[in-house]
């Protein structure tokens, strides 16, 4: 046999092959011998590349290390940036839901002026209950003007200088408040105590009095303006041979994490001390 | 003078902190006086010449941040300052019991002077109460806080005043 005539048919033949071949594949008839014959191969390929993989970590770690350790501080620092930028958000949300009260409380006495302050200190003396604001004489403010907040009253201005002042708190012992309670309308006075509770004296004996009434300032005597809610009745005592009741209060403000306050900048008070008679001589 | 430069200053700074920080942090109805425990261990220092200056300032100076009148924080403090001087030139080896107890005496008589002060003026003021729930936690806090503002304002004392050496 001619090898030169055997050559033309050894090749049609394998191209008709492999021409069959790229058909079957095309038509998807090799996939199941193809699965067979390539999962030994890819099984193979993964092994041998997990382990080239673990080679080159290994060479290539120490350098890796470096930039991890330096990627590391990076974050690192981000996160502290972050944290501390949530930390400034956090306080100014809170600021702001305070602010929000407080002009919610503004809007409720549309009549009043205010001037927003922060508290930024107590007095040093336990003794007395007085904070000092950040506001002073060069905003405006004068001696006995009234400072609430946006849960109700929290005193009155007692000291003024250019940039700060002094508010005498509703608990120092020294204030006396003539107060309305409410629903029985009855008048009292609401004192304050060395060790910050208010209470309530000079109630009618015939006032009926409960724990919850509320107590606002009735405006009597004109250092207060009116119906500005204080605090709660909490407990009344009433004695026979009394001439008048007594209360303790729940005041609705929390002195201890009093931080901005409004100050009530269009009230004048009154003195009413020159109407009051003095004793006149023999 | 020098000394000065940094003990006033340094007055007002805790007057500050006190103001704005220790009186936010009450023991019952308590707080720590750390002017008065400042002035008292400045003047217990052996290397001190003259304490007055600082006492006279830390009463103006609390006089002038607190609602009391001013005469009550510089009376207390020049009398406990004077009372310190005193003691140690005859208990000169054992200041750090000076220290408690001119703390001890100091804080009861800042108390009694601010206490008969409210009295006077006419607002009901419970003895008993007020000595209960307000001077003696204060004077808890000033005797903890005691050793360690010694500990300091000598440390304090030695930077400023440095011994003298004779080559």
């Amino acid at each position: 046999m001619n090898p030169k005539s055997a050559l033309p048919w050894r090749s049609i033949t394998l191209a008709l092959v492999a021409v069959g071949l790229i058909v079957l594949g095309l038509g998807g008839w090799l996939t199941p011998v193809a699965r067979l014959a390539l999962s030994p191969l890819v099984a193979a390929q993964s092994w041998l590349s997990e382990r080239y993989q673990a080679i080159q970590f290994y060479l290539t770690a120490p350098r890796d290390v470096n930039e991890l350790m330096q990627r590391n501080a990076e974050l690192e620092a981000e996160v502290a940036h972050l944290q501390s930028q949530i930390i400034e958000l956090q306080q100014q949300l809170g600021e702001y839901r305070v602010l929000a009260a407080l002009l919610d409380f503004a809007r409720t006495f549309p009549d009043y002026s205010y001037l927003s302050a922060s508290v930024i200190g107590r007095d040093p003396s336990p003794f007395v209950h007085y904070v000092h604001i950040d506001r002073g004489s060069d905003d405006g403010l004068r001696r006995g003007m009234p400072v609430v907040s946006q849960q109700g009253l929290v005193g009155r201005v007692a000291q003024v200088t250019a940039n700060a002042a002094l508010v005498q708190l509703i608990t120092d012992p020294e204030v006396s408040i003539n107060v309305r309670l409410q629903p029985s309308d009855a008048d009292a006075v609401l004192t304050g105590s060395v060790t910050g509770d208010v209470s309530l004296t000079m109630i009618p004996q015939e006032a009926k009095v409960q724990p919850g009434d509320l107590v606002l300032t009735s405006g009597l005597g004109g250092n207060y303006p009116p119906n500005i809610l204080i605090g709660q009745v909490t407990g009344v005592r009433t004695r026979p041979f009394d001439l008048f009741q007594s209360a303790s209060v729940q005041p609705v403000v929390d002195f201890n994490r009093l931080s901005i306050v409004l100050v009530i900048t269009n009230f004048q008070p009154v003195d009413v001390s020159p109407l009051i008679p003095t004793p006149q001589a023999p | 003078m020098r000394v000065r430069l940094v003990t006033i200053p340094l007055l007002a700074l805790l007057v500050v902190f006190e103001s704005a920080v220790l009186s936010r942090m009450p023991l019952l109805h308590g707080t720590a006086d750390v002017v008065l425990l400042f002035i008292i261990a400045w003047s217990l220092q052996e290397r001190v010449q003259t304490a007055w200056p600082e006492n006279l300032a830390g009463g103006m100076m609390m006089g002038f941040i607190s609602a009391y009148n001013v005469l009550i924080p510089l009376l207390a403090y020049l009398a406990v300052g004077a009372l310190a001087r005193y003691a140690r030139r005859r208990v000169w080896q054992l200041t750090i019991v000076m220290m408690f107890a001119l703390t001890f005496i100091g804080t009861l008589l800042l108390h009694s002077l601010a206490a008969a002060t409210r009295i006077v003026g006419g607002t009901p003021l419970p003895l008993g109460e007020a000595f209960r729930v307000v001077t003696l936690p204060a004077l808890v806090l000033n005797l903890l806080l005691a050793a360690p503002v010694y500990a300091l304002v000598r440390d304090l004392a030695d930077w400023l005043l440095p011994e003298e050496v004779e080559i």
